[in-house]
């Protein structure tokens, strides 16, 4: 079986000489096909370097990276991940379903299928009624629905999320966590999940890697073993906690 | 309708009102666009009736001679008594502004898509834009009326065109870097060639940037083209009209051609404001809702 990651002794260093910077170190790192996994350390960490080092916006200094067993380069050149930013990322002139169809243009979709897979990730999102709307006119929750719209339009094997729901209020929040949930499960895509928050990375992972800094290492992975439904009923579940303090302990174990 | 659906279309509605709160009171669009239209320019037409009685009475009662500061009333039989001669000279005059202003404008568009698009012509350019720009430029315009010949409207058009030309070009380039970098990243993401981020990403960022300037850029262009005119050159000008009257006292007479490119100068800004919002809807949208 292919990785759609496979990461072996991965390096990065910012910058030369006396000021360069450690940014991660030794990093090992593998995903199979429709895995689930949240990077979590605290700020510094490299986790969000980790993950533009996946998507090929950054390059390694040293170790082996693949991505469906193609360089990062070739990956995103073929277009093989869609990356959710922190920030929604909308473009401020053009409607939601513009904005959906953004990747499709650039990869010169004819214009009936772009609106064929704008409506159907629209739907899917459940922001169809909205598609006419500037994203001023969204709420922070709904312009970050769109972009995970955008992100999955051309159907990547591969998701990128850098702390999506980091600007979002805690209900708005869990909301979004459970629709992330649901379009895992409809699509059976992978996905990369960069987190700062204890329970949102328990709540949605196959498997949360504990990440600390100077320089950025995984220091330990934590197999989430709850049922793979899960709902608000998995939020009061003792295994919950259990596994809340294990990542809470793991990440304090690397700070000392 | 499930529930779901409901809720949004809820929401939705609740939405759109929203989009329009403050715009829209109870009652209905129509009277509430013109109650908008009257409080959004009475004011300033209240204040500018008030400003003309106030010159025309205050130059009555203090006796104010005409050679200092004419009446509105004298200026307005001057401005219908020689509407013929001054109209002609306004849009002899305009077209040396609008010229400089297409030639200025044109140039500093290709110059900024270059600099936005090569990092070694914007380090070697924009520095010598900047001083450039903090030179006055005016002060060329005896050189290109030797160069362009002292007859030619083109003299006075190039003036136009580099004083135009730098706020344009140093605004446009500005919109087309200042990008937020995650949009930036976004389009790496999905593989877009630069040329496809330049479209798609900068020039739309750009053109709120590119409309400021072209505001400025309006009014400055019938400036420069009269001040170009007063440095010499055909008679029929605005420049050259405005000197030779008050050069024989009729004053009244300078001051309708002042006004002719008073109201040249507010069409052309008007214009560029229509363009604006023909090209930027999603910008007018954003100002509605504010």
């Amino acid at each position: 079986m292919t990785m759609v990651v496979d990461a072996r002794g991965v390096g990065k260093v910012f910058g030369r000489g006396v000021e360069a910077v450690q940014a991660l170190a030794d990093i090992d790192m593998v995903m199979e096909t429709g895995d689930f996994v949240s990077l979590i350390g605290p700020s510094g960490c490299g986790k969000s370097t980790l993950l533009r080092l996946v998507a090929d916006l950054l390059e390694p200094t040293s170790g082996q990276l693949l991505i469906n067993a193609k360089t990062p380069s070739q990956a995103r050149l073929d277009r093989d991940y869609g990356m959710v930013f922190q920030s929604a990322t909308l473009l401020d002139w053009r409607t939601v379903r513009k904005n959906v169809e953004l990747p499709l243009e650039i990869m010169d979709f004819a214009a009936e299928e772009r609106s064929r897979r704008a409506e159907e990730m629209l739907d899917l999102v459940q922001l169809d009624l909205f598609a006419d709307h500037y994203p001023w006119q969204l709420s922070g929750g709904m312009q970050q629905r769109v972009a995970i719209a955008r992100a999955l339009a051309f159907q990547p094997s591969l998701l990128l999320m850098d702390e999506p729901f980091g600007a979002l209020d805690e209900m708005t929040r869990e909301l979004m966590q459970q629709e992330v949930l649901r379009l895992w499960g409809e699509t059976g895509i992978s996905v990369v999940f960069v987190t700062h928050s204890i329970p949102e990375a328990v709540f949605l992972s196959g498997r949360v890697l504990v990440m600390t800094p100077r320089p950025g290492r995984i220091s330990s992975e934590i197999v989430i073993d709850l049922p793979p439904e899960r709902d608000l009923n998995t939020r009061e579940s003792p295994r919950y906690f259990e596994l809340i303090t294990e990542v809470r302990e793991a990440l304090r174990r690397g700070e000392s | 309708m499930t529930e779901r659906d409901r809720i949004i279309r809820e929401s939705h509605e609740t939405d759109v009102l929203s989009a329009f709160e403050g715009d829209v009171p109870v009652g209905g669009r129509t009277p509430a666009a013109i109650r908008e239209f009257g409080g959004k320019y009475l004011p300033a037409l209240v204040s500018f009736i008030v400003v003309i009685l106030l010159w025309e009475g205050l130059t009555r009662l203090f006796g104010i001679e005409t050679f200092v500061l004419p009446k509105p009333s004298e200026i307005i039989s001057s401005f219908i008594e020689t509407w013929d001669v001054v109209w002609s000279a306004g849009f002899k005059t305009l077209f040396e502004a609008v010229g400089g202003f297409g030639i200025g404008v044109s140039a500093a568009l290709v110059t900024s898509l270059a600099a936005a698009r090569w990092v070694g012509f914007r380090e070697g350019m924009l520095p010598i834009a900047i001083a450039a720009n903090a030179t006055p430029i005016v002060a060329l315009a005896p050189i290109f009326n030797n160069w362009f010949s002292i007859t030619s409207p083109l003299s006075k058009m190039a003036v136009v065109a580099v004083v135009v030309y730098f706020p344009v070009m140093i605004n446009t380039t500005r919109g087309l870097l200042e990008v937020d970098p995650s949009e930036l990243e976004l389009m790496r993401s999905v593989a877009a060639t630069s040329t496809e981020t330049m479209r798609r990403v900068r020039i739309p960022h750009a053109l709120p940037f590119l409309f400021a300037s072209l505001k400025v850029a309006s009014a400055l262009s019938l400036i420069a083209a009269i001040v170009a005119e007063y440095f010499g050159g055909p008679q029929d000008v605005l420049g050259q009209y405005i000197i030779n009257r008050a050069n024989l006292f009729q004053f009244p007479d300078a001051w309708a051609a002042i006004l002719v490119a008073s109201i040249l100068g507010v069409t052309f800004y008007v214009l560029i404001l229509g363009a604006e919002r023909l090209f930027m809807p999603w910008h007018v949208s954003l100002r509605t809702r504010e």
